[in-house]
């Protein structure tokens, strides 16, 4: 992505108008894939011109414009025979009418969330299926950050598409009593792209950080719309504590630095306080969530900026209450590190020996790095050089690959040059 | 639009004896369930199935037709029934689908009807 502001500027105006669009046109012909492709030229044009030559006053009117011919080219292919594409026709009449007009049309861009994040699409899917609806993200871009092959990831995506016209999934938000069970679908998806690329979201690599930038531009879009969801504004306290953090997490040599080693200075304070003010937002609704937990355990460690030591029994019971409720491994390790910190690594070891009967741990990177660390608390260096060892042969980042080379050769011996795992007698004796 | 509602319901358990009290029940709730459909004007059609063992299976290929008798699926849960419903989209569709008997007893599996394509 490019860092130069005006290129930023001009691409999310044209993300923004683009988005509001489809929606809009979705919304009134219930087929995505023909609302995406009636806009697809007017776009790219979009995103290659509108950094050169400025915004327009109104991007969504210019997209429009720019995209009629392509709706007359279709429309004439298609010889209206199929219903979804005069109602196409139709609604985007009423776009232009209401764009001259001097209105702006409205903005229905949560209503084809919800549609893309309903129960009937794959959950696996749904994080992508919003980032390219929403944003525009090109297939290829959205499979490299969910590890998959770009021809995989658009078959998939059109699938899906086609699936929300042909069994009219409804593009509306859904009414109060779905709502709240609803709106855990849209966070659960926002918090996936957010994740997506990322093998740890907490602690990253900040080049690489996926789609953060995007979930966070979501998250807010939502939390605009749903400003009395607590769980909305707790999703994005979290986002942002986390991205705040971005630049901390690697020293001046790239090199990895764990939260508890990082430089508080290098934290962003405007984002901290933007989480901080919308984690007490959130509080006020008197309705705790995963979010919100979430966030709270990142606000306890953020006390930092101003000499406070965390509070570890703080934090420990947030871990509980969210092991309670979503009881996963991945919470159940961060939990024993923090009652590590609580009460020493036998502890922290004790937890992870009660987690590791979740057979997927066995090939789960931070689970054999938080194993290691707390075994080099206990002084059992060799236990602790194994488990670094397996830990390194599990991960995909270059930066976390070093910093635990370098943990591992401090508990004894040099790692494997090809720092692929084998079996630790092997290279210790060698 | 149309959605039909396929019932997936274990044909051991699926009581065609209706005498006992459980099958008279059972049997009670799908009549209760399609009055409800009627009721709210959505109902366009259903029909219960005997069970699979009753079924037979033809298949033509080269000319040549073969008759089997079957199928026997390994799954437990067979069609056993279905309903058709109009409903304007598919979270209607799938409320009614939860009220269906079937869905407790097994699995609703819910299809859009393929629209009639415009005579060429």
């Amino acid at each position: 992505m490019s860092a130069a502001p005006a290129y930023d500027a001009a691409e999310r105006a044209a993300r923004e108008g683009y988005g509001k669009l489809v929606a809009f046109l979705a919304a009134r012909c219930g087929d995505v894939d023909a609302a995406e492709d009636a806009l697809a030229d007017a776009f790219t044009t979009a995103l290659e011109r509108w950094p050169a030559d400025g915004v327009p006053r109104n991007p969504e009117a210019w997209l429009l414009v720019a995209a009629r011919r392509r709706f007359v080219d279709r429309v004439r292919r298609e010889r209206s025979a199929d219903r979804a594409h005069d109602r196409l026709t139709d609604a985007a009449r009423d776009a232009q009418a209401a764009f001259e007009r001097g209105e702006m049309i409205d903005d229905e861009r949560l209503a084809l969330i919800f549609a893309c994040a309903h129960p009937a699409i794959a959950r696996e899917l749904r994080a992508p299926l919003i980032l390219q609806t929403i944003l525009g993200l090109d297939a290829a871009r959205i499979a490299s950050a969910f590890l998959t092959s770009p021809a995989t990831m658009s078959q998939r995506l059109v699938r899906a598409k086609r699936k929300i016209a042909a069994a009219h999934i409804p593009l509306r938000i859904p009414p109060d009593e779905n709502l709240a069970e609803r709106l855990d679908g849209v966070l659960d998806a926002l918090y996936a792209a957010f994740a997506a690329g990322w093998s740890d979201p907490i602690g990253d690599d900040p080049h690489t950080h996926g789609l953060a930038f995007e979930a966070i531009w979501l998250a807010r879009l939502v939390a605009a719309s749903c400003p009395d969801e607590p769980e909305t504004l707790g999703l994005l306290a979290l986002m942002l504590h986390a991205d705040a953090r971005r630049d901390a997490r690697r020293d001046a040599t790239g090199a990895y630095v764990p939260l508890d080693d990082q430089d508080p200075t290098r934290w962003d304070a405007a984002a901290i306080d933007e989480a901080e003010a919308l984690l007490a937002r959130a509080a006020r609704g008197n309705r705790i969530g995963r979010f919100q937990l979430e966030a709270a355990i990142q606000s306890a460690y953020a006390v930092r900026r101003f000499g406070h030591d965390p509070d570890r029994s703080a934090i420990v019971a947030f871990y509980d209450a969210l092991l309670a409720r979503t009881n996963s491994p991945v919470v159940a390790i961060n939990r024993a590190m923090a009652l590590g910190r609580l009460h020493g690594p036998n502890a922290a070891l004790a937890a992870l020996d009660a987690a590791a009967t979740d057979p997927r741990l066995a090939t789960y990177q931070p689970y054999w790095a938080a194993r290691a660390d707390a075994l080099a608390r206990t002084g059992n260096p060799t236990a602790a050089h194994d488990a670094y060892t397996r830990a390194l042969g599990l991960t995909v980042d270059p930066a976390i690959r070093r910093f635990l080379t370098a943990r591992a050769t401090r508990e004894g011996g040099a790692p494997p040059p090809d720092n692929r795992r084998s079996t630790p007698e092997r290279w210790r004796s060698g | 639009m149309q959605y039909l509602l396929l019932c997936y319901v274990d044909d051991e358990k699926r009581s065609y004896n209706l005498s006992g009290d459980e099958g008279r029940a059972l049997y009670g709730s799908y009549v209760a369930y399609r009055q409800a459909l009627q009721d709210a004007g959505v109902f366009v059609g259903s029909n219960a199935l005997q069970a699979v063992s009753t079924a037979t299976q033809v298949r033509v290929s080269d000319g040549k037709t073969t008759v089997l008798d079957g199928p026997y699926p390994d799954t437990k849960e067979q069609l056993g029934g279905y309903f058709l419903i109009e409903a304007p989209d598919l979270d209607s569709a799938l409320a009614w689908a939860a009220r269906c008997p079937a869905a407790t007893e097994g699995t609703v599996e819910v299809r859009p009807i393929m629209p009639t394509p415009v005579s060429v």
